[in-house]
């Protein structure tokens, strides 16, 4: 039918893993605005998520590394990581194959892309679904940028990748939501994780807002890395989804939660 | 320097429990399947956490290897500071430390 559903949110797995040792006056309203785009979505009754993620070589690696990818199968298994590290528990999601299938023959038009039927969900995937899923009852279609494994796609391709997402979406009788999940700045998983830019993530998400293409893609990886670390290099999912949105978009939560590693986000933005 | 073996070595290591168990059972042999120069073979096998970030681990393939060999987070974030303490700055990759060597930004 056609793009139902459009917000982005972040995925570090401290959130759920370490979301005890945060304070709870950050982290009881962020996990509050997360709620809030769990009812917002499902409001809009999808009949499957793609969800637009960056994952962490939990599939992709450096032997065979696709720019974008897209799940093809009728069902998915995460979190890859120790349950227990992070947090949530193994849970099988529902795919849909079929339509994978469509949304992948429409999407090659304009996007090479590598199609995956085999797919396992690593924290940037699952700690989203916790919070917008937790009772698994969504179908959901994933969908990849690597930004892990430079050399990276440009943004304008991340961009443009957004951009057959929702003419794929808006091809096929399904209503279709997107959530995209990436970092602003941070610097995961290094000695300095928790360092977050607020000062570049405040203006990343005005851009975002604005839904302006020439701001959003006028970032150089080099400017990135040294801005907002190799963590930056995220904004292709948040990016691809404005994308496929094309309104304006709403910042429900932003704040930097240090032992999160990130600063943490929800905002959606209308269909336009 | 073979920063992509020692990776792929992580990496698969990270996602295939029966390479866990193998890895368990006899690390050296599992290490033997890479070809690794000297320092990154003994890093490993230590393990020594900081010479591997040291190395360039993408540290997204190198905190889940932490977390496999049950190093706490707040450790393995220490690690990695004397890791470039003792061995100097970060030789290639992405994940390069900005901080300070005493610096803690997340408070551990
Ligand atoms: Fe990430």
């Amino acid at each position: 039918m056609s793009l139902v559903f459009t917000g982005i949110c972040s995925h570090g797995p401290g959130i759920t893993g370490r979301a005890d040792l945060a304070p709870p006056e950050l982290r009881d309203p962020f996990f509050a605005a997360y709620h809030a785009m769990r009812d917002a979505l499902h409001a809009t009754k999808p009949d499957a998520v793609i969800i637009v993620a960056a994952e962490h070589f939990a599939n992709f690696f450096m032997n065979n590394m696709p720019s974008f990818a897209i799940g093809m199968a009728d069902g998915y298994e995460g979190p890859i990581e120790d349950p227990d590290w992070l947090r949530i528990p193994h849970r099988t999601v529902r795919g849909d194959a079929a339509l994978s299938r469509r949304i992948i023959a429409e999407v090659q038009q304009t996007v090479d892309l590598s199609y995956a039927e085999e797919w396992k969900f690593d924290h940037g995937i699952m700690v989203p679904l916790s919070f917008l899923d937790p009772e698994n009852t969504l179908t959901v279609i994933p969908a990849n940028i690597n930004c892990q494994g430079p050399p990276l796609a440009p943004l304008a391709r991340a961009w443009a990748f957004g951009e057959a997402l929702r003419r794929a979406a808006d091809a096929v009788p399904e209503r279709i939501a997107l959530v995209a999940t990436g970092g602003i700045s941070h610097w995961p998983a290094t000695p300095d994780s928790g360092r977050v830019n607020e000062a570049w993530d405040r203006e990343f998400l005005r851009r975002w807002a604005l839904n302006d293409r020439a701001l959003l893609t006028a970032y150089t990886d080099a400017e990135t890395y040294a801005d907002a670390g190799q963590g930056g290099f995220e904004i292709r999912t948040l990016i691809a989804a404005a994308a496929a949105a094309r309104g304006p978009g709403t910042v429900h939560f932003f704040a930097p939660i240090p032992i999160f590693s990130t600063g943490c986000f929800i905002a959606t933005a209308e269909i336009a | 320097m073979s920063l992509y073996q020692l990776s792929r070595l992580l990496f698969e290591l990270n996602r295939d429990r029966a390479l866990q168990d193998a890895f368990t059972a006899d690390a050296a042999a599992v290490a033997d399947r890479y070809a690794l120069t000297e320092e990154e073979r003994g890093a490993v096998l230590q393990p020594d956490i900081g010479l591997l970030y040291v190395l360039g681990v993408n540290g997204q393939i190198l905190m889940h290897f932490a977390a496999f060999r049950q190093i706490a987070w707040a450790d393995y974030l220490q690690m990695m500071r004397d890791g470039v303490r003792q061995h100097g700055p970060v030789r290639d990759g992405v994940y390069a430390m900005t901080s300070g060597l005493d610096e803690k930004v997340a408070g551990v």
